[in-house]
């Protein structure tokens, strides 16, 4: 790489010309003996190595606390990174630390310092308070051994009483402001919860971005990198490490959720989170959260991008699955031209798409479903943050009583992101009864083929489908439909 | 008080092996595994991977100058595998490089071939095969065969128990460090520093003086590292040794799954026979340990699933038999419980049956057999001071467990597709390593000048709280303010031949040596006060708040001025304290004895909600009475019941371990295995320790808490079979560990789903349609 790697880790600038593919945790633990942040398991599962990531927004900064094992160096060029290290204030413990020390939520030691981190970034969110769900909410992606959690449950009464009338629209009033802080990093710097240099970080990324050039990619990358979240777990840091690596989260013209004649236009680096909180999405999925809440956990959907789980043709790629039932399109972009491709019709075998070299998923587009009842299901040996044995996508749209369009989909029973289309196709035209749920069950079970592995049996899996179908009709439709129906027999 | 390094961890400052900042010119070793489960190797090729860049040596077992043989129990295992390798990842060759990165890459050039042998990973057919560790074990009391004409009722099962991986959040790593003279100092994250030392010196043919073991503390070990932390250290030692330089391996995530042993499974038969109105007459089980590849610490797991076969209850009959089954699996070890839970799980599972057979909840069977004062335990032992009883009854009415019972069963009346359940666990859990030699514990104790005090144990600090109970200990004695004491690493030249940490015993070991050491160096400053002030007794001089008093009237004279007068009086500020635990025998050809010190008791329930449309289930609350004895840290104990439990609700649930026929582990990443996270644990969750009462044998008093809350966990499967026992009262559910959604699903839809028509919870068929 040409043009050196620079930002600020904790309080210092720093510059490093060091691969663009090295993992962030191995550039803080080996290259900064920054030996706070742990590795404990490389797949963005055990939060160890959480640290925050702060990026200009406006004229202030966005933390995310994200793991660093599944951030690729190169992308934190003219962010703010900070470590355990960068979160301790100089003498003394922030209120976070003292709540955990307070109630015995570090035992062994060594998650501590990524759920100390993830629980600083919880109190830099605008959108989060600091209530029991916000700090499960910051734990999600966090596995602590030792625990059992509870004691680091107690921590949100605790930073509630202490913190808690300070996050009602005080803004940057005691004390520490500027025109370009975000209240809440005034206000928790105010409040000793955070460093004060905190204060001071958005003028010098400024000054940072002014003075500085993005690294310039690969001309021919072997590697493209977007949330990095399935990547690195399926192929590791060490072998990427020294491939020729391009990040596409340095084009910014990929982000961003557009709607516009009554279609979505997502931006293909849209994260998960990002996606999850865009009113337009909310005000048209609104369960979106609760879908969420069962795809990954707050770190990963701080990562994870929408393109990534399409190209990752992972069988049972959460967001796909959804955007199956959205039938969406993506629109691919080989730097000249444009095509679009429906996501139904983009799988065509294990790991297989139709994707030209050269092309990159630009968008992903589809009608806006708010006229649509859409839900989402999914199955793992753990509710969140596992991936599923089976899920599933349901998008029907009714007038009357009368079902005018309906995509279902199925991950976790074919070699690809499965689109029933037979079952989806006999749904539209017909009634909301019980005749047309049967025969959507039977065309189902016809159209999937599961094989055993780790997630499951082929019978379970088969099974699964089933039962994830009959909760759609339920979930969607619950004064038509009642799970009893399904199990007492008869044709309707 | 809380734990005492927790403003560290806090703050990211707590320094694990790898923290440390590394010696000049340190180098680092990734190990090469074997890609079959069972062969003889018939050429290595290391050639490649030794002209890697940054690669300094590849070692392997023709390197090792001293005994490439080694093992707790029976030295069974080499260190690096000369001709025959007996699992997935069994360690072959040892790349050393300059970076770790360059060492894991080399290591993937290494070229093995290996003539294919049978792989077993079944432990019925390595029994079949007589393939077994050590003959079977077999405890009994009573007559069974004679029991069974007498009971009303009797009934047999079988139970598969899946193992469990210990999840350690921080995977094991040593540094090796030559010194002169032949010198070689190992940090290493193990619990058991006695056991480095002795394989370091055979493996490098050192005697043990030069080889110092220092540990400062364990990012979790849970028994993982009891025995098993050893491999590693040797290897970094003997890298180091061949090098003479400093050698780090530390395991990454996906090596530790595959080359480290686990909670073993079971497989076992049971029958139990009772009489009609709930006693449990005579009880039979045999149990088939999957032991893995070598005896690791197999045999004393598997005594000890014998000894808790029969749980908190008293069976004047018993039969319990148990064989280690060698199979092409990691050598499996030490997990928290260490076979308790294996046997408990089997006892409740007959109960759940017998409840079934029976018609009755199984509560009401747990009840009426719980041990009470002067029943004798099938191992010989008499029971003392039972709290079986007082622990259930507690739970009964400080969380109204009747009022949890009537509830879920009203909801279930009123719900088709939601189900809860409930069920109680009761614990009996007997403290003192098995092998009775190891009760022993060790502490050095120094007072300096300024009044502040050194403390080493025996004892490895792995998030257990050892360090805190040890301060607080010392702190205490003394009458000191715990600021005062600095608990050090555990070093093996400060202490010697200390046993590893675990069996729940190490507070009580070396909390009761600390004491010992202590009270040496007390006597004399006794003496020394009553001197200083004239005319005092020695007895009547005591210390307090940091300040000393004569026949409890404070004198003029403060912790400091006494520490003075004592050094200057020529009396010892240090000491060695030497515990062991009093009136343990246990004959093995008998299966006789007292083998315990004393027993934990306590009580759970569990309320669980199962969606029974899609498989999967929500905890809804836990709520516990446990017995401590007198607590030191009541935050330290609080959050050993609380992580026990989450870790036993974990084995029970989600924690799948999977190997295929060829002995590969599916489950081998974070990404397969998953352990109860912040979303799993109830937010309703309650632990009340049972009314304070001295325990003899505990340091001031209190009761070792280290194991006993994992086998709660084992309530929350029973839980989720009554929910489903709600939604399918006719069907025979299953007995199998764990409970995953897979299963729970598979079994409320019980045979072949295009065809059969089981009926429901409200007598109608189960019509399930579809074509395959």
């Amino acid at each position: 790489m040409a043009t050196p790697t620079r930002f600020i880790l904790n309080d210092r600038l720093v510059e490093s010309s060091a691969p663009a593919g090295l993992l962030l945790l191995d550039f803080l633990r080996l290259g900064e003996r920054l030996t706070g942040t742990k590795e404990g398991c490389k797949e963005g599962d055990c939060g160890a190595c959480a640290v925050l990531i702060g990026e200009l927004a406006g004229g202030a900064v966005r933390y995310q606390p994200v793991t660093s094992c599944l951030v690729p160096l190169a992308e934190v060029h003219g962010s703010h990174v900070i470590t355990i290290e960068g979160c301790n204030r100089d003498a003394g413990l922030t209120p976070v630390q003292e709540a955990v020390v307070e109630h015995g939520g570090a035992q062994c030691g060594f998650c501590t310092p990524g759920i100390v981190v993830s629980l600083h970034g919880l109190l830099l969110d605008e959108s989060r308070g600091l209530a029991l769900e916000d700090v499960k909410y910051a734990l999600s992606g966090h596995l602590c051994r030792c625990t059992g959690y509870r004691s680091l449950k107690d921590c949100a009464e605790t930073l509630d009483r202490r913190l808690g009338s300070r996050l009602n629209g005080t803004g940057g009033a005691d004390g520490v402001s500027g025109p370009n802080l975000t209240p809440r990093v005034a206000v928790m710097a105010s409040a000793g919860a955070v460093p004060d240099y905190f204060t001071t970080i958005p003028e010098r990324l400024r000054d940072l971005r002014g003075e500085s050039h993005a690294p310039e990619p690969h001309a021919e990358p072997e590697v493209r990198i977007a949330g990095g979240t399935d990547l690195y777990v399926q192929h590791g840091g060490e072998e990427i490490r020294d491939r020729r690596v391009e990040v596409l989260n340095r084009r910014p013209a990929l982000k961003g959720i557009r709607v516009r004649d009554g279609e979505f236009r997502v931006g293909a680096l849209t994260t998960f989170e990002e996606f999850g909180a865009d009113q337009y999405v909310i005000e048209s999925i609104p369960r979106i959260r609760a879908f969420n809440h069962l795809i990954a956990s707050w770190q990963i959907r701080n990562r994870a991008t929408l393109s990534g789980n399409i190209v990752n043709a992972s069988p049972i790629g959460d967001f796909t699955a959804l955007l199956l039932a959205l039938d969406a399109r993506v629109v691919l972009d080989d730097g000249g031209s444009r095509r679009s491709v429906p996501l139904k019709g983009f799988y065509c075998g294990y790991k297989q798409m139709d994707l030209r070299p050269g092309e990159l998923v630009a968008e992903v587009a589809f009608a806006d479903p708010a006229d649509a009842r859409v839900n989402f299901e999914k199955v793992s040996k753990r509710t969140c943050l596992d991936i599923a044995s089976v899920n599933s996508a349901c998008a029907i749209r009714c007038i009357g009583d009368t079902i005018v369009d309906a995509h279902v989909s199925l991950g976790g029973v074919a070699p690809i992101p499965l689109y029933l289309h037979e079952t989806s196709q006999a749904l539209r035209g017909r009634s909301l009864d019980q005749e047309t749920a049967w025969d959507a069950l039977r065309l189902s079970q016809e159209e999937i083929a599961p094989i055993a592995d780790v997630r499951g049996s082929a019978e379970y899996k088969r099974l699964l489908a089933r039962q994830l179908l009959i909760a759609h009709f339920v979930t969607l439709f619950p004064d038509r439909f009642a799970v009893e129906a399904f199990y007492t027999g008869g044709m309707s | 008080m809380n734990h005492i390094d927790s403003h560290l961890h806090v703050r990211g400052e707590s320094q694990f092996v790898d923290d440390v900042p590394p010696p000049p010119g340190m180098l680092h070793a990734a190990v090469a595994g074997s890609p079959k489960a069972h062969g003889i190797i018939t050429r290595l090729d290391i050639s490649a991977a030794r002209t890697a860049p940054g690669v300094v040596a590849v070692l392997t077992a023709a390197d090792i100058p001293g005994v490439n043989r080694f093992g707790p129990i029976i030295e069974d295992e080499e260190l690096l595998v000369e001709r025959e390798v007996c699992f997935i990842g069994h360690p072959i060759a040892l790349v050393v490089a300059r970076t770790a990165h360059q060492a894991r890459q080399a290591r993937d050039l290494i070229e093995v071939e290996i003539d294919a042998l049978p792989v077993v990973v079944d432990p019925r057919e390595a029994f079949a095969n007589g393939d077994l560790i050590h003959p079977p074990r077999t405890m009994a009391a009573g007559d069974v065969a004679g029991a069974w004409s007498d009971c009303d009722v009797v009934v047999d099962g079988r139970c598969e128990i899946g193992g469990q991986e210990h999840l350690y959040l921080e995977t094991q790593r040593a540094r090796a460090v030559p010194g002169e003279d032949g010198a070689m100092q190992v940090f290493s994250s193990t619990q058991g520093p006695a056991a480095v030392q002795h394989v370091v010196s055979a493996v490098l043919g050192r005697p043990m003086h030069k080889i110092e073991v220092d540990v400062k503390r364990l990012g979790g070990g849970f028994g993982g590292k009891e025995d098993q932390a050893t491999h590693w250290a040797a290897m970094a030692a003997l890298a180091a040794a061949h090098l003479d330089a400093p050698v780090e391996l530390v395991l990454n995530r996906l090596d530790d799954i595959l080359m480290t042993g686990k909670r073993h499974p079971y497989s076992a038969d049971f029958r139990i026979g009772l009489t009609a109105d709930g006693m449990i007459l005579a009880y039979q089980a045999d149990f088939y340990q999957n032991s893995g590849a070598f005896a690791d610490l197999s045999p004393p797991v598997l005594a000890r699933t014998l000894f808790h076969a029969a749980s908190a209850y008293f069976i004047p009959n018993v039969r319990v038999t148990a064989a280690p089954c060698r199979t092409n699996l990691q050598p499996h070890t030490a997990f928290r419980g260490f076979g308790g839970p294996q046997g408990m799980f089997v006892i409740e599972a007959a109960i759940a049956k017998a409840a079934d057979a029976m018609g009755i909840d199984a509560s009401a069977i747990q009840r009426a057999n719980l041990l009470r004062d002067g029943d004798v335990f099938h191992y010989g032992q008499v029971v003392e001071r039972s709290r079986a009883e007082r622990t259930w009854d507690d739970l009964m009415s400080s969380f109204d467990v009747d009022g949890i019972l009537r509830r879920v069963a009203a909801f279930n009346r009123d719900s088709f597709a939601v189900k809860k359940g409930c069920a109680l666990m009761p614990v009996c859990f007997g403290i003192s390593f098995t092998k009775t030699h190891l009760n022993q514990g060790n502490a050095l104790v120094h007072v300096y000048a300024d009044g502040s005090v050194s403390v080493t144990t025996g004892g490895i600090e792995m998030g257990q709280g050892i360090s805190s109970n040890v301060a607080s200990v010392v702190a205490r004695t003394f009458g000191i303010s715990r600021r005062r004491v600095r608990v050090e690493s555990t070093n093996t030249t400060r202490v010697a031949n200390m046993s590893p940490s675990a069996a729940s015993a190490t507070t009580d070991l070396n909390g009761n040596a600390a004491i010992i050491a202590v009270e040496t160096i007390l006597d004399g400053m006794r003496e020394v006060a009553a001197r200083e002030i004239g005319g005092a007794e020695p007895a009547t001089v005591t210390v307090a708040d940091e300040q000393v008093r004569i026949g409890g009237e404070p004198a003029d004279m403060s912790w400091t001025d006494l520490v003075g007068l004592t050094y200057r009086a020529r009396r010892r500020l240090s000491a060695h304290g030497y515990y062991t635990t009093p009136g343990l025998h246990y004959d093995e050809e008998r299966e006789h004895g007292h083998p315990f010190a004393y027993h934990v008791y306590g009580t759970a329930v569990f309320e669980v909600t199962i969606d029974c449309l899609r498989g999967t289930y929500a905890v809804d609350q836990v709520k516990i009475v446990h017995d401590l004895g007198r607590t030191i840290n009541p935050t330290v104990d609080r959050g050993q019941v609380e992580g026990g439990l989450a870790q036993g609700m974990g084995w029970m649930t989600m924690e799948d371990l999977q190997w295929d026929a060829e002995g590969r582990c599916l489950s081998h990443a974070l990404s397969t295995y998953k352990a109860p996270d912040v979303y799993f644990m109830p937010d309703d969750m309650a632990v009340k320790f049972l009314e304070p009462e001295d325990n003899p044998y505990g340091p001031l008093g209190a009761k070792a808490v280290g194991e006993p809350p994992l086998m709660y966990g084992i309530g929350v499967f029973f839980a989720l079979r009554n929910a489903m026992k709600a939604f399918r009262p006719d069907a025979e559910l299953t007995l199998d560990a764990p409970m995953t959604p897979e299963r729970v699903l598979l079994d409320l839809h019980r045979g072949d789903i295009t065809r059969s028509t089981p009926s429901t919870a409200h007598g109608q068929p189960l019509e399930v349609r579809g074509s395959t």
